[in-house]
């Protein structure tokens, strides 16, 4: 394998792992709350088709990003008045919220499939882009991908020394003591179900002004869902969600590679590979039942009612 | 004020009252959409609900929507007891067409009444195993569930892509990705002459007996029953956890592997790569429009059958984009778990406060 | 003291839950540094009470004068400001956080820096006598160091009103003789004490003054040191109720249940591991083990239905078969019952009919054919368990949750009682029901011994194994103590064992 394969493998991983880290990090804080919101998917789609529409009718892609964000945000608002409001089934409510922004995204974007857009465009940082093999990687992506690092390294340290960060931990652990001591159960959940929306939305739109500049039905293609997955590989760790969107970036790109390696394998076959590689690692992942119980937040999934 | 109050116990009447409350919620909700989008609401309505069924080539057509949701959806009613999240019915109806038409393709020069049932019998056996694929990977490595059946739906839809495109393509077809047309023996018999209804309506109405004998008589369904409402309760009963996951996963994906092989071997008559509108999607919101009761799920069915005819009639009479039909699914399914919460609450304005005898605290 | 104004004073407090009165007109004066005890049994109200005084729960009427002055107190965060701590009788920590960052969530903006917050938590705990390092994460802690956690985050910050809910269940003797000497020093310091309990001996030891709550109502008050046991009973519980009575003590007769070396890696993360464990459960005796919760009493239970699967031979033996390695269902076959500690979840499924609830593990007397339920058989069985366990509910037909916890304990009991079990495996059998309730378990247990079936008991409340019990022992830290007739041991020796200290006593 020649220099610039292995550059031009590890730039597109990047480029393709920004999306999925976008909505994983969103997720996990939002299931360090205690919270599952299975709807990622469907908030994705709705961020695509939201940040897509505006861009296209306002030109402009700050609109369509910020957009993008609204609309992940009203959909996990949606969300979170049924899970936490109305006590209602998590994983019943996360599905509908898919089912749902699935067919709203199909319904408002059929009048655009195919329109093509000016996505958004890489920036090189001077000098730093020049170093072989990480050069291009890190410092030849589009704003999104710094972006993504901004919020990854916001994440990381919202965990690791702020009060805030204690206060999600301690709610998903354990609401009924929170509640106790006096921590703001449900409006810390709400919150942190909103932020899980905003970066689906930021997401998906993500994907349809900057990875591949159009929309499509159902452009996420299970994205949404290989972020759930991506969570539980992460152990709910910040800097192995990084990882771990890394990684599935590099199993998308894949059929790519072997191509560009001179193979002749069915793209149909390959195309199943993230979605084989998420079922693996899920697998191995999960096998070591004390361990998996120990890393989940404790009162993952399960509804919060305060008896007042 | 508006507030919540608990019930205390669960209120029966309300679990069959929400799936109306919701239904009409949709409706309403749809004649707001119409007005919003200039159409007339009445109009509106009228092409959804009635218009597909006003002669009986409508109400054919829409038992041959209502077979595949059907079977997948009864099928579901069992897992879903058991609260084993299977979203892979679409996957595991997908496999079941692939299996199925494998074996019709094999079969294609053969004759005689035993070739339907063999084809029938692939297309149950790859559902079943599809689904049964998730039951190890579950029981053994303890992987979720609800991510690993949606993976398979995923690899499910590329493998009948591949398959298409590749394997089991038609070699007369001018290189269109679809199989060869089933041989007249492979094919599902119709059941009115004249229209396309046939005979998988018969297999999901038998689904739904089968399925009502198994959840309300059996003792096998008493303990998928409690599997799902208390785990720890069924291990010290004594009821074997992973066994009844391989069972009822088993059962959903047969019923979804039948539903495919239906498909194909019916309606459509050959493999395309598109052989389902999202029916194992539909068949979710169905189980739990019917409160996973094989007749509440009936009417769930007609419903939802209903809307997909319904869109794609808007579509034509309208001008509005056919994904109409999952907007209103996901608005359906929406309106449903929020009417839910009166099972559990009723609604109280004010403070107003009922007092009656004290009892424990818990 | 009786001309000052009270620090807290409560006036007409009510509350009421759909189908419950909590509390009804409750009125209470608390002087400073007085200990004042919350008498009542469970389901008394008491709870509730001091969730009020909290700010947990909002009173629907009545008034609290703080120091004299109205207050309305609307949050924890409010009644901590107001010099207000509580322990929870169900802690209020987070596992899989250190000492320092659980008392740093609950104090709010007022936590500042962790480091000297976490050297406050040293001199504090030290001053009382619970001695604490502040760098530890909770799910390392004994129940008694994190009751201590608990009364430390209340110390920390100026208190002049303490409220402590059952704060001796969760401790063995000598650790309960500790706490008392702390909520004695702090009451000399000033601070008010409201010690909730439902145990006399504990509140005539420790409590200047005790006011006796029943079903909502304050039905007395009066000096503990001074008053007799058997009026202030009679307050808790209703003139009507019988008190316990002692029940004759006997000597089993040959082996049923024999354990052997029993080891076992807990899989839960902050599980106990059984180690060595040793057992003898003959037929016609009950035998009693005694423990702190959290000591391996769980993972010793799942061994013993067969929830935990074993997978070596000879460890545990029942009437001379070898059920080690038996499912639950084989070993209920051969005539095992168990009654669980969570009555509302594994013992009775809560959206099920009690008629269901009756199949749930009945299901091989037999209520079933040919893999078909037999409903009449079940509806039959229900009947027989209610009526002949006065099990008070609206019907077969009614959902378990809607029973309260007493009656549904006794259908829990009735049901594995009236299939005629050889051995009974009954964990926490009268764990938060009332008296009533629990003298008629009582009974039926000793009632179940008398037809020769072999009992084992796990409690935590070492009151009713001395009462029930023929032998007794403890178990900590996943090990068991030697057992002893129960008429040859006493308090101190079990309080021991409960601590890991297994020496016995030359008797």
């Amino acid at each position: 394998m020649d220099i610039d394969l292995v550059t031009n493998i590890l730039y597109a991983m990047v480029r393709t792992g920004t999306p999925l880290l976008l909505v994983a990090l969103g997720e996990m804080v939002c299931e360090k709350s205690g919270v599952l919101n299975l709807g990622q998917e469907g908030m994705m789609l709705m961020g695509a088709v939201a940040g897509f529409v505006a861009a296209l009718l306002s030109g402009s892609l700050v609109i369509g990003f910020l957009l993008a964000i609204v609309a992940g945000v009203l959909m996990s608002a949606l969300f979170a008045i049924l899970a936490l409001g109305l006590t209602a089934n998590q994983v019943a409510t996360g599905l509908a919220l898919t089912i749902f922004g699935t067919g709203l995204s199909a319904f408002i974007g059929a009048d655009y499939v195919g329109h093509p857009i000016d996505g958004l465009e890489p920036i090189l940082i001077p000098l730093l882009f020049e170093i072989p093999i990480i050069g291009r990687m890190l410092f030849a992506q589009d704003l999104m991908v710094y972006l993504s690092f901004v919020i990854f390294i916001a994440i990381y340290a919202f965990f690791r020394w702020s009060r805030p960060g204690l206060i999600v931990k301690a709610v998903g652990e354990n609401p009924d003591a929170a509640n106790a001591i006096g921590l703001p159960v449900l409006k810390t959940r709400f919150l942190a179900i909103l932020f899980g929306g905003a970066m689906a939305g930021l997401a998906g739109g993500y994907l349809s002004l900057a990875y591949t500049p159009l929309w499509a039905e159902n452009m996420s293609a299970g994205r949404g869902w290989i972020a759930l997955a991506l969570v539980v590989f992460a152990s709910w760790k910040t800097e192995r969600v990084l990882l771990g969107a890394w990684l599935f970036g590099l199993a998308s790109i894949l059929h790519l590679v072997i191509q560009g390696l001179g193979y002749r394998v069915s793209p149909n076959l390959l195309a199943m590979l993230p979605y084989v590689a998420t079922i693996v690692v899920l697998v191995i992942l999960s096998s070591n039942s004390a361990r998996s119980k120990l890393v989940a937040p404790v009162s993952l999934g399960k509804p919060f009612h305060v008896s007042k | 004020m508006i507030r919540l109050e608990p019930r205390g116990q669960q209120s029966k009447l309300m679990a069959w009252v929400s799936p109306l409350l919701a239904a009409l919620l949709m409706l309403a909700s749809g004649a707001i959409l119409f007005l919003a989008l200039g159409r007339d609401p009445v109009e509106g309505l009228y092409t959804l609900l009635i218009l597909p069924v006003q002669d009986l080539y409508g109400i054919s057509e829409l038992s041959v929507k209502a077979a595949p949701i059907l079977l997948c959806a009864v099928g579901l009613a069992v897992v879903f007891r058991a609260k084993i999240w299977n979203i892979g019915a679409e996957g595991q109806l997908l496999m079941g067409a692939l299996g199925g038409g494998y074996v019709a393709l094999k079969l294609i020069d053969a004759q005689g009444f035993w070739v339907l049932p063999a084809v029938l019998f692939g297309g149950i056996m790859s559902g079943m195993l599809w689904a049964m694929l998730a039951a190890w990977l579950k029981t053994a490595f303890n992987a979720n569930e609800i991510l690993t059946t949606i993976m398979l739906n995923y690899i499910a839809l590329n493998l009948l892509i591949y398959a298409v495109h590749g394997p089991l393509k038609d070699p007369d077809g001018y290189n269109f990705p679809e199989s060869a047309i089933f041989s007249y023996d492979a094919t599902l018999p119709i059941l009115i002459e004249g229209t396309r209804t046939h005979i998988g309506m018969a297999f999901a109405l038998f689904g739904v007996v089968v399925v009502w004998v198994l959840l309300s008589r059996s003792f096998l369904g008493f303990q998928i029953k409690v599997l799902g409402l208390d785990q720890s309760a069924a291990r010290l009963a004594g009821f074997r956890e992973k066994h009844l996951v391989w069972i009822s996963l088993g059962i959903s994906g047969a019923f979804a592997g039948l539903a495919g092989v239906s498909e194909v071997a019916g309606p459509i008559g050959q493999l395309v790569p598109q052989i389902s509108p999202g029916y194992g999607y539909a068949a979710i919101i169905v189980a739990f429009l019917g409160r996973l009761h094989p007749v509440g799920i009936l009417l769930a069915t007609l419903l939802m059958a209903l809307i997909y005819m319904g869109g794609e009639l808007a579509q034509i009479n309208l001008g509005l984009p056919v994904a109409l039909t999952g907007l209103f699914q996901g608005m359906l399914l929406f309106y449903l778990l929020a009417c839910d919460v009166l099972i559990n609450y009723r609604i109280r304005f004010g403070r107003s406060l009922p007092l009656t005898t004290t009892q424990g605290e818990r | 003291m009786s001309n000052q104004i009270p620090r807290l004073r409560l006036s007409g407090i009510t509350k009421t839950y759909p189908g419950c009165i909590a509390n009804d007109g409750v009125s209470l004066s608390l002087e400073a540094g007085e200990i004042h005890a919350l008498l009542g049994e469970n389901g008394a109200g008491k709870s509730t009470l001091m969730k009020i005084i909290y700010g947990v729960i909002k009173p629907d009427k009545g008034e609290l004068f703080w120091d004299g002055v109205p207050i309305e107190i609307s949050s924890p965060a409010e009644a901590r400001r107001n010099g207000i701590g509580m322990v929870f009788q169900h802690f209020s920590l987070f596992e899989t956080l250190s000492i320092t960052e659980n008392i740093a969530l609950a104090l709010g903006d007022e936590a500042g820096d962790l480091d000297r917050l976490a050297s406050r938590i040293k001199e504090v705990s030290q001053h009382y006598g619970m001695a604490l390092n502040p760098d530890r994460d909770v799910h390392t802690l004994s129940v008694g160091e994190r009751q201590r956690v608990e009364i430390v985050r209340c110390l920390i910050q100026p208190i002049s009103l303490l409220i402590l809910d059952e704060p001796t269940s969760v401790l063995t003797p000598q650790e309960v003789d500790a706490l008392f000497v702390t909520l004695r020093q702090l009451a000399n310091d000033g601070c008010t004490i409201l010690f909730i309990s439902h145990k006399l001996n504990e509140v005539k030891a420790l409590c200047h003054n005790a006011t006796i709550l029943r079903e909502g109502r304050v039905t007395g008050n009066c000096d503990p040191q001074i008053e007799s046991t058997t009026r202030i009973a009679g307050m808790m519980v209703g003139e009507d109720t019988p008190l316990s009575t002692e029940y004759p003590k006997v000597q089993g007769a040959e082996i049923a249940l024999e354990i052997s070396d029993l080891n076992l890696r807990s899989d839960e993360p902050f599980g106990t591991n059984l180690k060595h464990l040793n057992l003898q459960v003959r037929s016609g005796e009950i035998l009693g083990i005694a423990g702190v919760a959290g000591n391996g009493q769980e993972e010793f239970l799942a061994a013993l239905s067969g929830e935990t699967p074993l997978n070596q031979a000879k460890i545990i033996q029942f009437n001379g078969n070898d059920i080690s390695r038996f499912r639950p269902d084989q070993r209920r076959r051969l005539g095992v019952g168990f009654v669980p500690e969570e009555r509302l979840g594994r013992g009775a499924i809560p959206e099920m009919s009690l008629t269901e609830n009756a199949l749930l593990t009945g299901y091989d007397m037999p209520l079933k054919t040919a893999g078909m339920i037999n409903f009449s058989a079940c509806r039959s069985f229900a009947r027989k368990i209610v009526s002949s366990f006065k099990v008070r509910c609206s019907g077969i037909e009614s959902e378990a949750q809607s029973l309260s916890g007493g009656n549904l304990q006794k259908f829990i009991i009735g049901r594995e009682v009236l299939q005629s079990p050889k051995l009974l495996i009954a964990a926490h059998p009268t764990w938060g029901v009332d008296v009533g309730a629990a003298t008629a378990i009582h009974k039926s247990l000793i009632e179940l011994r008398n037809q020769g079936a072999a009992i084992l008991v796990i409690s935590e409340d070492i009151d009713e194994l001395f009462l029930i019990c023929d032998r007794l022992g403890a178990i900590c830290h996943g090990q068991l103590s030697p057992f002893k007739p129960t008429l040859e041991t006493d308090i101190s020796e079990i309080g021991r064992w409960m601590a890991g200290d297994f020496a016995t006593e030359v008797a």
